[in-house]
């Protein structure tokens, strides 16, 4: 599976949409390549709450409070959800 | 989605989340990072 640190939802749904269903832009190598992989965003609430709480409060503290995660959830689901 | 015992892909970025911290974070769950990156647009 892929876990991601994308700073934004646009830059994460676009590597899930690529690593899903392949390069939607059919520029690069994996254009027309569905890898199907499971993508998660480490800010996600479902991997999140897997985290301990030294690693969570070390590493993700301060993005947490700076991203947008509700929509970085929002962007990944649909990726996750289009049926392409 | 279960970490645990998962073979993880870590793609991080210079103005998100890095590698090497997603790489310790998903360690503490349980996953095995395969291989990671952290990705730089500056």
């Amino acid at each position: 599976m892929v876990v991601l640190g994308a700073p934004d939802a646009d830059s994460s749904e676009l590597y899930a949409e690529t690593l899903i269903h392949g390069d939607p832009s059919w520029m690069g190598p994996l254009a027309g390549v569905q890898l199907g992989l499971p993508v998660y965003h480490i800010m996600e609430p479902a991997i999140l709450s897997q985290i301990s709480q030294t690693c969570r409060k070390e590493h993700l503290e301060l993005m947490e409070m700076a991203l947008d995660i509700e929509k970085i959830t929002e962007g990944l689901n649909r990726a996750r959800n289009s049926g392409k | 989605m279960d970490l645990k015992g998962k073979n993880i892909i870590i793609i991080g970025e210079r103005d998100g989340i890095q590698g090497p911290a997603i790489a310790a974070c998903v360690e503490s769950a349980g996953a095995k990072p395969l291989l990671v990156q952290t990705q730089c647009f500056v």
